[in-house]
């Protein structure tokens, strides 16, 4: 797991995680790679593990029935995919899809929230990392859903 | 500059209209040259007042090349009863203008150093005059990355010369849009959120940016995140303008006028009204 | 007689035979003499052909959201306020073609218009009213773009200043140091001295114009008693004035507090009517209106006053960025005292109470300001605007 750890600390998320900590989240950690258009994950499976994106782009899509799939956003190198992995019933909410060939680190979710539950400490370190990604992407949904390039008023 | 204008700056000039491009089903862009008499130099980032005859004027940034002297090249969306004649005009035919007014992008100040240029929507047009004379000067210049985000992959400005533009390998362009179907390939999201991916060096860049006000408030604070100070942004910014000589008084943001001390502006020089309501 | 020519600064004294005298030599060379006279229910600003047309004997009553014009014990011919016109309506006027154009095919050609310039002789400016002429001479003139018709209209005009020998009900000249006394700007000032039978003016030379003009007026010394008599005038009026505005820091204040419930308060009685800002001597803000003949042969351009009150005023496409009555009143005032100062070196408002006579709702500059600095933000610390 040597190569994970530092894989790891490379990543501007897991900066100045103190060593300890990084030790244990990588103990959760594995290597992915997803082939372009394949499906990282599917709306309604199990959340049971998110992606630290290293390279490649990921689609988020959403479908409705009779419609060609919505993509509403779209993550790369150093992003985090997913959120749900936090929140109970740990369900996905949208598809992911590997627009090219994406490298990822893995992290198994249960295991994840398990160490976080034991070392609230962890636990903290983790939150202060996640929610200022969430947040800027609501204020970013916020400003994609204000349309501001369309013809106004009409 | 002033030297150009005829004694009453109130009074247009006639341009002849020499080539009409539609780019999209709204938005044209229109290649002018002077009547008679040669043609005003102007800095990038500065606009004209563009007279469609018995309808009205407005204002239009210059979205051409600073280095070529012939003529003005204008985009514009149809929006009102002004800019829908002008984005009718065909070639041959003519309209009134005065100008260039207002300030430009910081092209000298900028010198020796890196540029990030973020543009949303037809905000792309103002700032390709900046881009030309990067491009025409590139030695003088660090790095320079293009952050454009558009609503939908369709609505994408001068296509082909982005399409030209990505292949050089001393200019970086990403692309984004706010909507997409699974045929695009590129980023979807706003163009902000392309910021934090720039690697920016805040010491060392300066930002120039255009776009809807929204867009540019939600820009500004992705910049001062990756570090930027506020005097390292420049914005482009739009009001109602009936003279562009900061006489009418109806551009007016805060104590600024908008065609006299922009329209662009050095962000910590409207750092305080920038996000106020209804200024 | 006279025919001796004073200095700058000089005093002499001249009767009301001396005053129609003087319009009199101001019409023989060629001016075109702008006084107040009855008019509309209130003392206006029109053409003056001797001292029967002006308002002997009248005066206004000024309240905010009122005016009234009323009989004096005297006849004074300045014996008035301000009335809702302002010199601005001749030096800026109200309606003005800008240019004309004509076409031909796809040929077109645009032609400059003759720029119309009678030599303006103003009589009765008060010292506010020189205060708002030169705001306005530095915002159409000391700029690096000029309107050069206003510079036209402007050039060679000779004023006849008079020092207010009434306080208004509505004015604070005295808190914009604008008045009761004309502080310079003038060709001649006068002070109008009634006291028992007599009914003479105290005139102070203010140029070499006024000088040689002056020379040729039936005068006489003024005695110590009489240089007294005028400046008693003048201080009684400016303790008689009922309205004060505290400038200080008011820039700051201003623009420190863009979302003071104040503007919300004021905003529920304000009608957005732009009545202000037609009455207010130094505004300036215009629109333009283009039109062509049924043939589309010929097109003009003409320029209006317009107002930050109107929708329309703000609109960029979509709609108009200053949607709330809120957002335009506070333009208008934060404009007027103090982002003028950082446009244009000094405030806006040369406290001749205008703006409060004609609201129709009665809104008073003074209170809105005194009311802001009641519990305002510490000024210089701007409210943070939340993303």
């Amino acid at each position: 797991m040597e190569g994970l750890d530092s894989i790891l600390a490379e990543q501007p998320f897991f900066a100045a995680l103190e060593p300890e900590l990084s030790k244990i989240v990588s103990g959760c950690a594995r290597n992915r790679r997803f082939d372009a258009g394949s499906y990282i994950f599917h709306e309604g499976d199990d959340a049971d593990e998110f992606y630290l994106i290293r390279h490649g782009r990921v689609a988020l899509e959403m479908v409705a029935p009779g419609q060609a799939p919505v993509v509403f956003n779209t993550l790369g190198s150093g992003d985090i995919l997913g959120a749900s992995w936090l929140v109970p019933p740990y369900k996905w909410m949208f598809d992911a899809r590997a627009v090219e060939l994406t490298r990822a680190v893995g992290i198994d979710a249960k295991c994840l929230r398990g160490k976080c539950e034991a070392d609230h400490h962890l636990g903290y370190e983790m939150m202060k990392r996640f929610l200022p990604v969430f947040v800027r992407r609501l204020h970013a949904t916020r400003l994609q859903i204000l349309d501001v390039y369309g013809k106004r008023g009409k | 500059m002033t030297a150009a204008f005829p004694a009453n700056a109130f009074v247009p000039t006639a341009y002849r209209v020499i080539r009409q491009r539609r780019e999209m089903r709204d938005v044209a862009t229109l290649e002018l040259s002077a009547a008679a008499g040669e043609l005003p130099t102007f800095a990038p980032g500065q606009f004209n007042m563009l007279y469609a005859f018995g309808v009205g004027e407005v204002a239009i940034s210059v979205s051409g090349d600073p280095g070529n002297r012939g003529r003005f090249v204008h985009t514009l969306r149809a929006v009102g009863a002004v800019s829908t004649a002008l984005a009718r005009l065909e070639a041959g035919q003519m309209l009134g203008l005065r100008g260039p007014f207002g300030t430009g992008w910081p092209m000298t100040a900028a010198v020796g150093s890196d540029l990030v240029i973020i543009a949303g929507g037809l905000g792309l047009a103002p700032l390709r005059p900046a881009l030309y004379h990067l491009l025409s000067h590139r030695a003088d210049y660090g790095g320079i990355t293009v952050l454009y985000g558009t609503r939908h992959p369709r609505d994408i400005l001068y296509r082909r010369e982005i399409e030209r533009w990505r292949r050089r390998l001393d200019l970086d362009i990403e692309i984004t849009v706010d909507h997409a179907d699974r045929a695009w390939h590129g980023h979807v999201g706003v163009v902000p959120a392309l910021i934090p991916r720039a690697a920016i060096d805040p010491e060392n860049t300066f930002a120039l940016v255009c776009g809807p006000e929204a867009m540019m408030r939600f820009t500004v604070a992705g910049l001062r995140d990756a570090g930027l100070a506020p005097e390292r942004i420049y914005l482009s910014m739009e009001r109602n303008m009936k003279c562009a000589l900061g006489l009418c008084g109806r551009c007016q943001f805060g104590p600024t006028f908008i065609c006299k001390d922009g329209p662009v502006m050095r962000f910590d020089r409207i750092l305080q009204i920038f996000a106020t309501r209804e200024i | 007689m006279g025919g001796h020519v004073l200095a700058i600064g000089a005093k002499a004294m001249m009767t009301r035979d001396g005053l129609q005298a003087l319009i009199e030599a101001l019409l023989s060379r060629g001016y075109r003499l702008i006084g107040p006279r009855l008019g509309e229910g209130a003392i206006v600003y029109d053409d003056i052909g001797g001292i029967a047309d002006l308002p002997a004997g009248w005066t206004d009553r000024q309240e905010a959201g009122s005016y009234r014009l009323e009989r004096r014990a005297d006849a004074a011919f300045f014996g008035y306020a301000v009335g809702p016109q302002s010199w601005k309506r001749f030096l800026h006027p109200p309606v003005e073609r800008l240019w004309q154009a004509r076409r031909e095919g796809d040929e077109l050609a645009i032609l400059p218009i003759e720029i119309e310039t009678p030599k303006f002789a103003f009589l009765g400016v008060r010292g506010c009213e020189l205060r708002a002429i030169q705001i306005q001479d530095r915002v159409f003139t000391g700029g690096s773009q000029v309107d050069v018709a206003y510079g036209a209209r402007r050039r060679g005009n000779f004023i006849v200043a008079v020092n207010c020998g009434t306080a208004g009900g509505t004015c604070f000249c005295v808190s914009m140091a604008s008045g009761p006394k004309a502080k310079g700007g003038f060709d001649l000032a006068l002070t109008e001295l009634i006291e028992g039978g007599a009914h003479e003016f105290l005139v102070e030379i203010g140029s070499a114009t006024g000088a040689d003009l002056f020379a040729g007026i039936p005068q006489r010394t003024a005695s110590g008693d009489d240089i007294a008599a005028a400046e008693a005038v003048v201080a009684r009026t400016a303790r008689e004035m009922g309205r004060t505005l505290d400038n200080t820091g008011i820039k700051e204040l201003l623009q420190g507090n863009p979302n003071h419930p104040r503007w919300d308060t004021v905003a529920s009685r304000c009608l957005t009517c732009a009545n202000c800002t037609m009455v207010c001597p130094t505004c300036f803000c215009t629109t333009v209106e283009d039109g062509s003949d049924l043939a589309g042969a010929t097109a003009a351009r003409v320029r209006k006053w317009d107002s930050c009150f109107t929708l329309d005023f703000s609109f960029v496409h979509g709609g108009p960025v200053r949607s709330e009555p809120r957002a335009r009143y506070r333009q208008w005032m934060t404009h007027k005292l103090a982002n003028w100062i950082d446009q244009f070196g000094k405030s806006g408002c040369v406290g001749c109470g205008r703006c409060i006579t004609w609201c129709p709702v009665g809104i008073d500059i003074t209170e809105e300001v005194a009311a802001i600095r009641a519990n305002a933000r510490t000024a210089g610390t701007p409210e943070k605007g939340g993303a």
